[in-house]
């Protein structure tokens, strides 16, 4: 996928933001050697949207090999995996969820490895935690209270998540609840009949309103990428949400037929190179629902590094929406640390 | 490093594979190797062996039998010996064997995999995931070839024992390529390893024991360039098959000339890399990491010349740098690499030596930086931007993981640039738009065009080049055909001599002529005083009658000695001119089938209203009932072709991608002829038309015997809308005129009916620019029998297989 045509009005603004010795102290980002600033958006340029190219066998191809270009073992395999748990948004995003139920999560996302593991691997110093714990706002509080102090973070999924189609007033007035109530993190859903529509600028101003609730909250925004089912029409997704101020951009709402895949986490990764680039500001990337093993964890930390780059190994960044990757995760790594093949039984549940 | 430390730099660890195995079997072998001949392992007669090192450690790792001619001798012998058998076997018992060569391959995969890697210097990931997966492809649909054999080519026959010799870059992959093929097909084989690297092939020995391959049928010759040679030289050897350099192609052409040896060339590649505006840009520089940092660059097709559309040059270099950047070059056993070693020192200094040269000429180098390894031969990816068609790098092959970037204006150009190369293996094509992308495809000179995806291959989908990329096709349908012959043509009796043979023993075959020409040579009698009048006949270039540049005329005799006419003494520089006529018949390649069709029926129908001037005359050289046979045959002939021309179809591949592979049928292009002597117009139509049906443009020398049929054929073809260069016909004496034909450059392919002599004259002179021969190899061939004279085989090597790649999706 390629952008290679932008408006010189933004370039220009845009290149100037970047300028300067200054700039780079507040960076939260490299690429290629540039320091990148947290992202605040960009007036939409339809240009953009035009130009977006994809080749899905191309695509599909790079996603296959790349999977087998690259592979980590031994003791790397065990830091990398670390890092997915670190970069983990533990997930429970059910009808049947309960105070008890989130409590429990929040005290796996306190302590996701047991420390005996952790002993073995020689890591305690390092205070392996997941990034954040992310459920409906209605838990928003219990899990906050849960998390007091152990630095793990709350997202709130909310804009009538997972089908985002109550009214607007009402998806912007949940966001306004979510941050009031304390959620550092807002994953919000896009209306997807935007995007099979066309109207650019009904998404842009839907996702910069959005922005406007979440305030200075970290904004993940959702595309629903199962449903978008082209490869360009998540391109175009991903370009207006990111116009439009999203810290994240994540791919699904695992409410979907299928999930994150890495085809279409490489289309959304390569736009955030592009938007990088031509911007000078950095997004992250959330692959959420269907990343179940560590084998897969690797696969996606891999698809980052090669892609963007070590910024982006890092939950400032990047994360994984999951529910049930840590156990595989908990499972390897004692594995690593014993040798012996683990069983899911031996680790405590979320 | 602490699993703490490592966490913090997230870096990629080492991930070897183990080479256990693989050091197991070479240890299980003393690390020596005899040749397999004859189902068993010999010492070589001269008792010399020769070394095999590992690229990427310098390390020995075996060593290997320097075969002699003594041994490919032997080899040869046992070939011989192993045919007959292998031939009767049924279709089922070949396919059975070449199944359980697949399932061996499968079997001993990832030894094969390891082994390859060490031998070679390639990824581990990519002998793992493509070279022997395709290998094990490769057998798996030759054994259906083999299953299918007689149902498919009936009254074809195997081309006996075939001598192949492979190249380093796909050791294993190209002795599928050749091997699966040659045995399903029913031949027997010698084959000959790359001398850097045999061991593969060695391996592949053990399976073919193990899957009780009766002996003889397969034997492994390892050796360097004198053993290689021996085999090409072997008179015992019925065909050659060849993947290598250009330059060793040219000497093996040359070397054949003499023999009847069949030839198929897989030879060297400049092959363009076009991406246009409107291109997934990331993907292409996904493409161009398979295409020319696939196996270090040492790929025959590799992508190795960019071509990009100027206004996207500059963020397209952009990409490719970045992406250059994160290419991990290392130690080919290391399973997260994707750059290895080079095979050998000699390869290094080669792409060394010509970057620099690259550099003096103006090219502007850039390399990522990159650790390399501190011991091994390795050479970074580099990209070489500024480059001009005049540089040796954007003409001359590097054989190396070295782009070199140009620019283009407009698709008319970028073809232009794409085409302006002496090769024509392979080509890629990055455009969204179909339109765009077919438009570009169906113009490149060259076997395979990738449309948005690069280095594909599948054993369903044709290989091989155009030009000096050689000639032949490995895999599918028209790879087979490389292996097989007509059984009638094989077995036909030699041409005594040049104005040899003669009536009665053509027309002898010719059954059911007979009556029907007994009451037209009554009629032509009846005609016998009226053409007193003198006849001048001219040569007949770009559709205009010529006079020869020399003005010099030949006396043309009748069977009884009777001065028939005079025919003009054609030149070089007539056949020049017919060349260039030629060259310009764009409107007869760029006509419809359809009107191709219907042009040659007019031909017909022409022809058969001028039937018995022509035959009258014909009948003072030929005898009056040939001449009424070759009339009407002659007529039949050109309806068979005017019904072939738009009927003789491409096909589309099911290569499992999603993806359809479309195989044209293309014209060759420009096509010198040489008619044979004894059937003036039979002889002169059964070879002009199939080559005008499918849109080539000719240039015929007619029989020497008889040269005045010229006059009649052109007025044939002016009252009948052949568009002018379409034919252009040089009379002359064919020894004279055939030298400057053959050795035209701008001639792509020659048909040479004629004795011994003539024929191997025709091979040996084509070697310049390598174009394709096709000869009747001396042999007698009976145009007034359909079966012999007519048909798809004229029609296959009238044209060459494109095969487009074009995946799909959204």
């Amino acid at each position: 996928m390629s952008v290679y045509q932008h408006n010189s009005d933004l370039a220009s603004v845009t290149r100037k933001s970047v300028s300067g010795e200054a700039q780079a102290s507040n960076a939260i980002a490299w690429l290629t050697g540039r320091s990148l600033q947290r992202n605040s958006g960009v007036p939409l340029d339809l240009n953009w949207i035009k130009e977006v190219r994809v080749n899905t066998s191309a695509v599909e191809r790079r996603a296959q090999t790349q999977v087998a270009r690259r592979t980590v073992k031994k003791d790397w395999q065990a830091a990398w995996l670390l890092r997915a748990i670190t970069c983990m948004d533990l997930t429970t995003l059910s009808g049947d969820d309960t105070d008890e139920r989130v409590r429990r999560l929040c005290a796996k996302a306190r302590h996701p490895i047991q420390a005996e593991i952790e002993q073995r691997l020689g890591i305690e110093a390092l205070g392996i935690k997941v990034a954040a714990v992310c459920v409906y706002h209605t838990f928003v509080e219990t899990a906050l209270s849960a998390l007091e102090g152990s630095g793990v973070g709350v997202a709130a999924v909310s804009t009538g998540f997972p089908a985002g189609l109550s009214p607007l007033a009402e998806r912007v007035a949940e966001i306004r609840r979510s941050v009031e109530a304390g959620a550092q993190e807002i994953d919000v859903v896009i209306t997807r009949a935007h995007v099979f529509g066309g109207r650019w600028q009904a998404l842009y101003d839907e996702i910069s309103a959005f922005k406007q609730a979440c305030g200075p909250m970290h904004m993940k925004v959702i595309l629903g990428s199962g449903d978008l089912l082209t490869l360009r029409n998540v391109a175009r997704a991903s370009f207006v949400a990111m116009m439009a101020g999203a810290d994240f951009i994540k791919t699904s709402t695992g409410k979907e037929p299928t999930n994150a895949t890495l085809p279409v986490s490489l289309v959304m990764v390569r736009a955030i190179r592009e938007y990088a680039q031509q911007t000078g500001m950095a997004v992250g990337f959330k692959p959420a629902g269907g990343i179940r093993t560590a084998k897969q964890s690797l696969d996606w930390l891999a698809l980052m590094k090669d892609e963007l780059g070590n910024s982006w190994l890092s939950a400032e960044l990047f994360r994984f929406g999951a529910s049930g990757l840590l156990g595989d995760i908990e499972r390897q790594l004692e594995h690593h640390a014993t040798g012996r093949y683990s069983a899911e039984y031996r680790h405590p549940i979320a | 490093m602490s699993i703490a430390e490592k966490f913090v730099a997230m870096e990629y660890g080492p991930a070897p594979e183990d080479p256990k195995e693989a050091v197991a079997w070479l240890d299980g072998h003393e690390r020596r190797f005899g040749l397999f001949i004859d189902g068993g392992w010999q010492e070589p007669a001269a008792g010399e062996y020769f070394d095999t090192f590992d690229p990427s450690t310098g390390e020995k790792l075996a060593s290997v039998a320097q075969g002699s001619a003594a041994d490919i001798d032997t080899a040869v012998r046992a070939a011989r010996v192993a045919l007959p058998k292998w031939r009767a076997l049924t279709p089922h018992g070949r396919a059975r064997y070449l199944y359980a060569l697949a399932r061996l391959v499968q079997k001993h995969s990832r030894l094969l995999a390891v082994l390859e890697t060490m031998d070679n210097g390639k990824p581990i990931r990519e002998s793992r995931d493509i070279d022997i997966p395709l290998v094990a492809r490769h057998f798996y649909y030759h054994a259906g070839w083999a299953q299918l054999l007689e149902q498919e080519f009936p009254a074809h026959e195997a081309c006996g024992v075939v001598g192949q010799i492979i190249p380093w870059n796909f050791p294993l992959l190209m002795l599928a390529w050749k091997i699966a093929p040659a045995l399903a097909a029913g031949n027997t084989v010698v084959l000959k390893p790359a001398e850097f690297t045999p061991l593969t092939a060695l391996k592949f020995a053990e399976l073919c024991q193990e899957a009780g391959l009766p002996a003889g049928i397969v034997n492994i010759v390892t050796g360097d360039g004198s053993t290689g040679e021996a085999l090409v030289k072997h008179p015992d050897v019925d065909k050659i098959a060849f993947t290598g350099s250009t330059e060793v192609g040219r000497a093996i052409r040359g070397a054949t000339a003499t023999s009847h040896k069949r030839l198929s060339l897989e030879l060297g590649g400049k092959s363009p890399f076009i991406i246009f505006d409107d291109a997934d840009l990331d993907s292409a520089v996904e493409g161009l990491v398979d295409g020319i940092w696939f196996n270090q660059g040492q790929v025959c097709c590799a992508g190795s010349r960019l071509l990009m559309q100027e206004s996207i040059a500059e963020v397209l270099i952009a990409k490719i740098r970045d992406r250059m950047s994160t290419l991990r070059i290392g130690p080919p056993l290391d399973k997260a690499i994707d750059i290895g070693a080079i095979v050998a020192r000699v390869q290094l200094e080669r792409i060394q030596r010509m970057v620099a040269q690259g550099v003096e000429e103006g090219a502007t180098c850039w390399q990522p930086q990159v650790a390399l390894p501190p011991r091994g031969l390795y050479y970074p990816p580099t990209l070489l931007s500024n480059v001009h068609p005049t540089s040796i790098v954007a003409q001359q092959e590097i054989f190396g993981p070295v782009l070199a970037a140009m620019t283009f204006r407009t698709p008319h150009e970028a073809v232009e640039l794409a085409n302006n190369t002496v090769y024509g293996l392979a080509s890629c094509v990055w455009s969204e738009n179909i339109n765009v992308a077919l438009h570009v495809a169906a113009q490149l000179k060259a076997g395979v065009v990738w449309v948005n995806c690069t280095n594909l291959f599948d054993a369903a989908c044709g290989f091989g080049g155009y030009r000096e990329s050689g000639y032949g096709r490995e895999g599918g349908r028209e790879g087979l055909l490389e292996y097989i012959e007509p059984k009638w043509f094989k077995h036909a009796p030699k041409l005594s001599s040049a104005g040899g043979g003669g009536e009665s023993a053509l027309l002898s075959t010719a059954a059911g002529s007979g009556e029907a020409t007994s009451d037209e040579s009554d009629k032509s009698s009846d005609g016998a005083n009226v053409s007193a009048i003198d006849r001048t006949v001219k040569l007949y270039i770009g559709g205009k009658q010529a006079r020869p540049d020399s003005g010099y005329s030949m006396e043309v005799r009748s069977s009884d000695g009777r001065l028939l006419g005079e025919a003009p003494l054609g030149n070089r520089k007539d056949i020049r001119n017919a060349v260039e006529a030629a060259r310009k018949g764009a409107a007869w390649s760029k006509a419809t089938a359809h009107t191709r069709a219907q042009v040659l029926y007019y031909c017909a129908e022409n022809l058969a209203e001028r039937r018995e001037e022509i035959v009258h005359r014909l009948a003072a050289v030929v005898g009056e009932k040939q001449a009424a046979a070759e009339m009407e045959i002659g007529i039949q002939r050109i309806f068979s072709y005017a019904a072939w021309a738009d009927k003789f179809d491409g096909v589309v591949h099911n290569p499992p991608f999603r993806n359809v592979a479309l195989a044209m049928n293309e014209a060759i292009g420009t096509v010198g002829l040489i008619c044979p002597a004894d059937t003036p117009l039979l002889g002169f139509l059964s070879l002009a038309m199939p080559l005008l049906a499918v849109g080539n443009t000719v240039i015929a020398i007619p029989s020497e015997k008889y040269p005045l049929i010229t006059g009649d054929l052109y007025q044939l073809f002016d009252t009948s809308d052949l568009p002018g260069g379409a034919i252009n016909i040089v009379t002359g004496y064919v020894s004279q005129l055939l030298k400057t034909l053959a050795e035209h450059d701008d001639v792509d392919a020659i048909w040479c009916y004629g004795d011994e002599a003539t024929v191997a004259a025709a091979k040996a002179m084509s070697i310049g620019n390598l174009k394709q021969v096709w000869t009747n190899e001396g042999r007698t061939v009976d145009w007034f029998d359909p079966k012999q004279g007519e048909g798809r085989w004229f029609l296959e090597h009238a044209t060459q297989v494109k095969n487009i790649w074009v995946p799909y999706g959204e």
